[in-house]
């Protein structure tokens, strides 16, 4: 009698190919993830309804730390001609008149963020790059309206940018005070930008509020 | 299950029927913990490599020398909210009281509720009049158009003046603009205290 023999499956799949992809797609996770880069500066931004995404491209940074110290660091476009910043600080110790020589507009081009006042910034670009950033700096000062030197560096900035987009980004600390909100508002509006953003922390909309409604498309 | 190959299967040479089968231990692992763990790493990186992207929020400042631009707001409408330390609110609506009595104590708490029935009670006083329409034109007209271009009109005179002092932090100013854009406020100021808000804000810290 013939004998069809039906072959036995065994109901055990392979995982091996699984557990490959599922650890590959974990590596390039791990990889691909980039770290924030320590950032020189840390702030504790405040939360904020606002859901617009954060573009840094073409943009100065004006940060507040907890101790209302202020900083600045300038984003150009990823990948854009590098002169921008060459620009600013050429033109920062022109009108300054800090006759900066070009290596140390060269180390101004690659620190990570100035927070130090004029008099103080051939002595922190005269230091070797890892250094700048562990040294503690006392941040650019705001506070006296007749010397607010935010003025300045605002001023060059915005010449260098010129013809381009330009974000003022201000990113403050939850436990910075106001007048030093106030005092950069001020330093933008001697520059005549009424415009900048605020970097912020999102947080959903309270319910039953009119923003919350509008979002749900509740009349 | 994962296998790996242990080479001697039951193919190949028999052994005499003297010689005894070491016994086989089976070399295959049991991957599904792994494979979950492996998932839940993912997931885990998925999660937080997009969940914390920064935000921001616009703000658009009047040019301090526009004087004849300056807006004329109805004491009816407006709301005057001082920041002070600790996280401290105060508030009067329309105009200060000479005997500081309308200057009111609040929290950020609170300080929704104060917001919300002002504007309630500014639209239910509106009075309806020629710069209405213009108003609902340019919500109308405006790009993307204001989907409640109807009503737009209604909180008009409702101003929100913001005055933080020395000691209110930046988390309060934020707060406080957020709160404007919580409560659809459209018109809102940033203007410096006075002295004798000052002086008010003062002496309620003072007399607790």
């Amino acid at each position: 009698m013939p004998h069809v023999k039906v072959a036995k499956k065994s109901t055990d799949t392979d995982m091996t190919p699984f557990v490959d992809v599922a650890f590959l797609i974990l590596s390039f996770f791990i990889m691909a993830t980039q770290f924030k880069p320590p950032e020189p500066v840390p702030v504790e931004t405040p939360n904020s309804v606002s859901s617009d995404i954060l573009k840094e491209e073409n943009s100065m940074l004006i940060t507040v730390d907890k101790d209302n110290k202020v900083f600045i660091n300038i984003n150009e476009k990823k990948g854009g001609n590098t002169g921008k910043l060459n620009d600013v600080i050429s033109d920062i110790s022109q009108s300054r008149t800090l006759n900066l020589t070009p290596a140390e507009m060269t180390s101004f081009t690659k620190a990570p963020i100035i927070g130090v006042p004029f008099n103080q910034l051939r002595g922190f670009l005269d230091l070797p790059h890892d250094q700048q950033e562990k040294q503690p700096q006392p941040g650019i000062p705001v506070l006296d309206t007749l010397n607010n030197e935010l003025v300045w560096w605002i001023a060059s900035v915005k010449k260098a940018f010129a013809g381009q987009k330009l974000l003022y980004l201000v990113k403050g600390d939850n436990k910075s005070k106001y007048p030093t909100f106030e005092a950069i508002i001020n330093a933008l509006r001697k520059n005549e930008e009424f415009k900048y953003n605020l970097v912020t922390s999102q947080e959903g909309a309270p319910e039953g509020t009119d923003l919350y409604k509008e979002r749900r498309g509740i009349k | 299950m994962a296998s790996i190959d242990s080479g001697g299967g039951d193919s190949g040479h028999k052994k005499g029927p003297g010689v005894k089968k070491a016994k086989k231990l089976s070399t295959r692992v049991d991957m599904t913990p792994m494979v979950d763990l492996g998932f839940l790493l993912i997931t885990f990186f998925i999660f937080t490599a997009t969940m914390k992207s920064p935000t921001t929020m616009d703000l658009n400042m009047p040019k301090e020398t526009d004087k004849k631009d300056e807006t004329k707001i109805k004491q009816s409408g407006a709301l005057t909210i001082m920041l002070s330390k600790d996280n401290n609110v105060y508030y009067y609506e329309g105009e200060l009281a000479p005997d500081g009595s309308n200057f009111k104590r609040s929290n950020f708490k609170d300080i929704r509720k104060v917001i919300q029935d002002k504007k309630k009670e500014v639209i239910k006083n509106h009075v309806h009049d020629d710069k209405c329409e213009d108003i609902k034109l340019k919500a109308k007209n405006r790009v993307p158009p204001d989907p409640n271009w109807q009503t737009a009109d209604l909180d008009r005179d409702f101003v929100v003046v913001i005055k933080p002092d020395a000691e209110a932090t930046y988390k309060n100013t934020v707060d406080i603009l957020d709160e404007m854009t919580i409560n659809a406020v459209k018109r809102f100021a940033m203007v410096k205290i006075s002295e004798t808000e000052d002086g008010l804000i003062k002496k309620t810290e003072g007399g607790k």
